[in-house]
C-alpha cells in the first residue's frame, strides 16, 4: 500500500469490527483501524462519522458493542482511560486533562507519583519530590521543551503550546506503547501550533507510534505517515497523503468522490 | 522535518544529563517567550503564586491597626494570647474546613459534627461509667464515620456537598439532643468523672502569655495537615480533585475515594476539636459553637482558600482564623458593640472573595 514498508511489521495497534450503538444510533459500525511502529496515522472524518466514537473505543472511555482490540498482537478489554493507559495507550485529550493549579511536576506525575523509599513512603506515601523534579525536567528537554525554566512553575501560567508540550511529555514517559492525540492544535495559534507539530515529530521520532486526529486537514497531511478516513461509522479507506491533494481526502470524506480501492 | 530527526537521532545516542541540558542544543527549537507585564499583572501574579500571603498582610495591618485604635490593652501579652486561645476551636474547625473546600466541596456540618463527638466523649464517659481514653475514641470514631457519611452521600448520590452537608448539619443537630435530651454535661461532673477531658484547656504561662494545651494542638494539626497537603501523594490529590475533578480522573486518581477519605481525615480532625472544645468550654452542651460552621468558613475564605477549589494553602485558614480572632478581640477593646464586629468580619469575607476572583483571573 505505500513505500514505508510498513506492512512488512507487525502492527503495534489493530482493532477489528468495532461496533457500538447509541439506542437506534450507529456510531460505529464494523469499523477497523491499524497502526503500524513509528507512524503517525491522521484519522479524518465528517462531523459524526464516528471517529470520536472510535478514538473513545481505543482509549477505554466508551466500551464497544462488539469488536476487538489488539496490543503488540495480544488481544486486551479495558473499561477505562486509566487500564488502557497501564497497558500502554496514553490519550492527550483535546482539554489535555491538566491540572492548572498544580506544577508542572505535579502534573506529570499526577496519580504514578514517585514515593520516597522504606516506610513514609509505602504508608504515608510521601513524595520523592526533587526525584519527580529531575524527571520530569529530563522528560521535558528530551522533547526539545526546555525553555520552561521552572518546573515548579504551576500551570495555569504556560501558554497554550506549553500545556500542549506537558500533556505530551506526560502521555510518553511511562512506558507508552501508543500515544492518541485528539485535535492537539484545536486551540492553538498558529506559532504554538507548529511547535506542538514539531512535537509530534519527535515522539514519532523515539519510536512511539501516534494517532492523531484532527481537524486541520493541512496539519494532517503535514505530519501524517498514513490517512485513515472515517465515514459513516466505519472505516473508508487509508490514504497515503503524498499520493493525494486535501480537496481528494475532504471529497473521500463527504462522499462527492468514490474512495480509492484500499487493499 | 529533517532537521528535527537529525537532532533527535543524535539525542538518543547521547542523552543529556540533567545539569547539561541548560544551554544545549535543545533550547533552539521551542522557545516560549513570555510577554511583558504591567505592575498591576505582576502583583496579580505573585498573590496567585503566593494566596497566603494577602491573609497575612491583611494580619498584620489589622494588628498594627487595632494597635492604635485600642492602644495597650490590645497589645498586652495577655490579651494577644487570648485571641489564640479564642480562636482554637475555629481554628481547628478551620483547618478541617480547609480539606473540603479545597476539594471545591463545602461543609456546613462541621460544628454539629464536632458537638455530636463531644457528646460521645462526655456521656460514655462520665455519665455510662466508660474509661475516659476509650470514651474518647468512640468520639474520634464518630468523628471519621459523620465525615464518611457526608463523604459517601456527596460520591455515591452526586449531590453537592453544601445540600448534603445542610441535611447531615439538621440530622446530627437531632442525634446531639437526641443523646443528651437538651442537657448539658457540667464541667463539674467532668473533672470528677473524667478530668483527661479537659486536658486541652490547661494552662501554661510563657512570660505573661498564657496558653492552653489546645492552641499548641491546634497549631501542631495545621503542621501536620501541611505535610499531609504538600508532601504526600494523598495530599496532591486534594488538590488535582478540586482544581479539575475529570483531569483528575483521567490522570487515574480514583476520586470518589479519595473524596471519602478527605470528608473521612476532615471527620477525625473535627473530632480531635471536639476534645479541644471539652477543655476550653469546661461543659459539653448540645446547644453550643452553634455558628461554628459559618465561622470556620469564613476563617477558610479569608484564609485565601478560594470556594471553586484547588487553591489555597492550609496555613492561610489559621491567618483567617487568627485575623477573626484579632478583629473580634481589637473593636471589643475599642468599645465596638457586637453588631459592628460583625458588620466589620462581613465586609472583611466579601473584600477576601473579590480579592480571589481578581486573582484567579490570571489563569485566564
Amino acid at each position: 500500500m505505500d513505500k514505508k514498508g510498513f506492512k512488512l511489521m507487525e502492527p503495534v495497534l489493530v482493532a477489528k469490527n468495532l461496533s457500538k450503538k447509541y439506542g437506534t444510533v450507529v456510531a460505529l459500525e464494523s469499523a477497523d483501524l491499524e497502526l503500524y511502529p513509528g507512524e503517525v496515522l491522521g484519522v479524518i472524518g465528517d462531523n459524526g462519522a464516528g471517529k470520536s466514537t472510535l478514538i473513545k473505543v481505543l482509549c477505554g472511555a466508551v466500551i464497544p458493542d462488539s469488536g476487538e482490540i489488539l496490543l503488540d498482537g495480544k488481544k486486551v478489554t479495558f473499561t477505562s482511560p486509566i487500564e488502557a493507559r497501564t497497558l500502554g495507550i496514553e490519550t492527550v485529550y483535546q482539554n489535555l486533562a491538566l491540572s492548572p493549579a498544580l506544577s508542572i511536576t505535579d502534573n506529570m506525575f499526577l496519580g504514578r507519583e514517585i514515593r520516597q523509599k522504606g516506610f513514609i513512603g509505602k504508608f504515608l506515601r510521601f513524595l520523592d519530590q526533587k526525584a519527580m523534579a529531575e524527571e520530569a525536567r529530563k522528560r521535558l528537554s528530551d522533547l526539545g521543551l526546555l525553555t520552561i525554566q521552572n518546573i515548579n512553575q504551576l500551570v495555569e501560567t504556560l501558554s497554550g503550546g506549553q500545556r500542549q508540550g506537558v500533556a505530551v511529555a506526560r502521555a510518553t514517559s511511562f512506558g507508552t506503547k501508543v500515544v492518541i492525540m485528539d485535535e492537539p492544535t484545536a486551540a492553538l495559534g498558529v506559532k504554538e501550533s507548529r511547535r506542538v507539530l514539531e512535537l509530534i515529530g519527535e515522539v514519532r521520532a523515539r519510536g512511539i507510534p501516534i494517532i492523531l486526529i484532527s481537524h486541520n486537514m493541512p496539519h494532517v497531511f503535514e505530519v501524517a505517515d498514513r490517512i485513515h478516513i472515517h465515514r459513516l461509522g466505519t472505516r473508508l479507506c487509508v490514504i497515503d497523503p503524498k499520493k493525494y491533494e486535501m480537496s481528494d481526502a475532504v471529497a473521500f470524506m463527504t462522499g462527492a468522490k468514490a474512495a480509492p480501492v484500499s487493499n | 522535518m529533517n532537521k528535527i530527526s537529525d537532532d533527535i537521532n543524535k539525542d538518543l545516542k547521547d542523552q543529556p544529563k540533567f545539569s547539561e541540558d541548560i544551554g544545549s542544543k535543545n533550547q533552539e527549537h521551542h522557545t516560549f517567550e513570555q510577554g511583558e507585564q504591567s505592575i498591576l499583572k505582576k502583583i496579580q501574579h505573585f498573590l496567585h503564586g503566593n494566596p497566603t500571603i494577602v491573609p497575612v498582610i491583611i494580619l498584620i495591618l489589622s494588628v498594627i491597626a487595632f494597635g492604635f485604635i485600642a492602644g495597650g490593652r490590645f497589645f498586652s501579652a495577655f490579651n494577644l494570647s487570648l485571641i489564640v486561645q479564642q480562636v482554637t476551636i475555629v481554628g481547628i474547625l478551620a483547618a478541617a474546613q480547609t480539606l473540603i473546600i479545597l476539594t471545591a466541596g463545602i461543609d456546613l456540618s462541621v460544628a454539629a459534627m464536632m458537638v455530636l463527638a463531644s457528646v460521645f466523649m462526655g456521656k460514655l464517659s462520665v455519665e455510662m461509667g466508660m474509661p475516659t481514653l476509650p470514651a474518647i475514641a468512640v468520639g474520634f470514631i464518630s468523628g471519621i464515620a459523620t465525615g464518611a457519611f457526608n463523604g459517601l452521600l456527596v460520591t455515591r448520590l452526586r449531590l453537592p456537598p453544601f445540600i448534603v452537608t445542610l441535611g447531615t448539619w439538621n440530622i446530627f443537630f437531632a442525634l446531639v439532643i437526641f443523646f443528651t435530651g437538651s442537657q448539658s454535661i457540667r464541667s463539674s461532673d467532668i473533672e470528677v468523672n473524667a478530668p483527661l477531658l479537659h486536658f486541652w484547656g490547661e494552662r501554661i504561662n510563657l512570660g505573661g502569655f498564657v496558653f492552653t494545651y489546645g492552641a499548641f494542638l491546634m497549631i501542631a494539626i495545621f503542621i501536620f495537615l501541611w505535610f499531609l497537603l504538600n508532601k504526600t501523594a494523598w495530599g496532591r490529590h486534594v488538590y488535582a480533585i478540586g482544581d479539575d475533578k475529570e483531569a483528575a480522573e483521567l490522570s487515574g486518581i480514583r476520586t470518589d475515594r479519595m473524596l471519602v477519605s478527605i470528608y473521612a481525615v476532615a471527620g477525625l480532625v473535627v473530632a480531635i476539636g471536639a476534645w479541644v472544645s471539652i477543655g476550653r468550654v469546661g461543659s459539653v452542651s448540645p446547644t453550643s459553637f452553634y455558628e461554628g460552621n459559618l465561622d470556620s468558613i469564613t476563617a477558610v475564605v479569608i484564609g485565601g482558600t478560594s470556594l471553586f477549589g484547588g487553591r489555597g494553602t492550609i496555613i492561610g485558614s489559621l491567618f483567617g482564623a487568627l485575623i477573626v480572632g484579632v478583629f473580634s478581640s481589637g473593636l471589643s477593646i475599642a468599645g465596638l458593640d457586637v453588631l459592628w464586629q460583625r458588620f466589620a468580619l462581613g465586609c472583611l469575607i466579601i473584600i477576601a472573595v473579590g480579592i480571589d476572583q481578581w486573582i484567579r483571573k490570571v489563569s485566564n
